[in-house]
């Protein structure tokens, strides 16, 4: 029987690493990550896990650390927040390109400038070019199911590349919900122990790790590192589905929430999905209008061709995304999803939204705007700019 | 013994390519030539030299071989001409020379 608990986001990731046991943990505290390698000390301290905890001076080092740990083959992992990720961003390449299955708990919080600790996903769609897997949360319940499949997924043979973890910033990470856990014995199956096939502390073979790659080798390496990303496609799926047959929870690249009939449907990553859902309710129950949701769960690999089946049959899409990137057009989420449509030679109008930046909220009545927005502009078919904004002040009053 | 250069090498495709360029052998620089990057070249004048080996320890690159407690002369495939020898010879028994 699962056990029935009450965990904050932040608690029930760093009860997942203490049933998993890892061999190495080195970390740095940042608002709002800094409970999990708290947390894990405490199990430290208290003789109830064994892990090696390496107190690191910096962000930088912590990914290095876990880095070192990982290619000498110890099943390594860390944790961390918006700023802390950017001084890691060279090593999370090294991590990547190294072919390292590292776990990386990622609390979302929006990258300095101005500073700000709330949640948004800046920081970490700005490492999504850097060959992570990267898997998000609705809850708390569903990152601490992400957390269990992570090192099955990183560590398969087919794949052997790094896996982040995320969850919204104080909204799962500091809300504490009601949450189903595994049993320990069951999730140490699950997991299995590691046994990587090379490794630096292997005295029977001699190995070297991250060598310099000249013009010749380089464009070759990251073919090659671009098919473990292609392979780890099916390998999350099969996770899924083993992580399915042990708790009943159900899993893949993304979640259809009232998708079988919909007309509009938004496209979001994260914990505004529940608001989302929320809307949803209210508006097919009380209009009866056929709304929808698509929450995307894996992020990276991006899942283009189920994305633009989901959406195929769908009048208008809103696509949300909570981080910038400034390219004076859409937002990273909006311009994927985009692509995946056009590249499926789909009609569909859609339309994309910032919200949540720096922690704004997004409502039940925001959403429901949103899908008023949809039905008009599938109605008159009347050109919409590539983005707006929710819950932005202007001049113009409220712009959506 | 096969040596990786047999298996991966420049004309190699990318399916060749070992997970994260990982290389399963040891010291391997030795294949690397560093030498071809050298634009000017150490001269070790035999005649002036001590024995005294301060050059050894300082080479950056192990370029200066010693046996039975006595240098040789240099190892031209790895030297890549950085004249730290030069500058550290009390005896001038090392010059350096423009080009290879």
């Amino acid at each position: 029987m699962a056990i029935r608990e009450r965990l904050s986001g932040n608690e029930a990731v760093a009860y997942a690493i203490k049933q998993i046991n890892p061999d190495v943990m080195p970390a740095f505290p940042i608002t709002p990550s800094t409970e999990i390698p708290q947390y894990v000390a405490t199990y430290i301290a208290n003789g109830e896990i064994d892990t090696e905890f390496i107190h690191v001076e910096s962000e930088h080092s912590a990914m290095s650390a876990t880095i070192g740990a990982s290619a000498a083959g110890a099943r390594a992992l860390t944790a961390t927040s918006s700023c802390g990720m950017a001084l890691m961003w060279e090593e999370l390449y090294v991590a990547a390109s190294d072919r390292l299955p590292i776990v990386l708990a990622l609390v979302n919080r929006a990258l300095t400038g101005p500073i700000n600790i709330n949640a948004d996903h800046s920081d970490s769609m700005g490492a999504r070019d850097s060959g992570w897997i990267q898997i998000y949360a609705e809850s708390n319940q569903e990152v601490y199911d992400n957390f269990i499949q992570a090192f099955p997924i990183a560590e398969h043979e087919k794949v052997h590349l790094p896996v982040m973890i995320c969850q919204d910033g104080f909204i799962t990470s500091h809300g504490v919900e009601n949450i189903l856990l595994v049993e320990d014995d069951k999730v140490k199956a699950f997991v299995g122990e590691y046994e990587p096939e090379h490794y630096l502390l292997n005295p029977n073979e001699k190995m070297a790790v991250g060598p310099y790659a000249v013009s010749n080798y380089y464009m070759e390496t990251k073919r090659a590192q671009r098919q473990a990303m292609l392979e780890a496609r099916q390998v999350i799926l099969d996770v899924a589905k083993k992580f399915e047959e042990m708790t009943g929870r159900h899993y893949a690249f993304f979640e259809e929430y009232r998708m079988e009939d919909a007309e509009y449907a938004v496209v979001i990553i994260g914990s505004a999905a529940g608001t989302c859902k929320a809307a949803i309710e209210h508006i097919r129950s009380t209009t009866g209008k056929k709304v929808g949701l698509v929450k995307i769960r894996v992020f990276r690999p991006f899942p283009e061709e189920e994305l633009a089946k989901a959406l195929a049959h769908v009048k208008a899409v809103a696509i949300m995304d909570r981080s910038e990137m400034f390219s004076a057009t859409s937002g990273p989420l909006g311009a994927e999803v985009r692509a995946a449509l056009y590249q499926a030679k789909s009609s569909v109008d859609t339309v994309n939204y910032f919200y949540g930046l720096g922690g704004r909220d997004i409502t039940v009545a925001d959403f429901e705007q949103v899908y008023e927005n949809l039905e008009k502009m599938a109605r008159t078919h009347e050109p919409v700019g590539m983005y707006g904004y929710i819950g932005l002040r202007s001049e113009q009053g409220k712009e959506v | 013994m096969e040596r990786i250069q047999d298996r991966i090498n420049e004309q190699s495709p990318w399916e060749h390519i070992t997970e994260g360029n990982k290389i399963f052998e040891a010291a391997t620089a030795r294949e690397f030539c560093t030498g071809e990057w050298r634009t000017s070249t150490p001269v070790f004048e035999r005649e002036k030299c001590k024995q005294c080996l301060l050059c050894v320890p300082v080479c950056p690159d192990s370029s200066i071989p010693v046996s039975a407690g006595k240098r040789a002369d240099f190892d031209y495939e790895h030297c890549k001409g950085c004249g730290i020898c030069a500058k550290v010879c009390p005896f001038g028994a090392i010059t350096m020379r423009e080009g290879k």
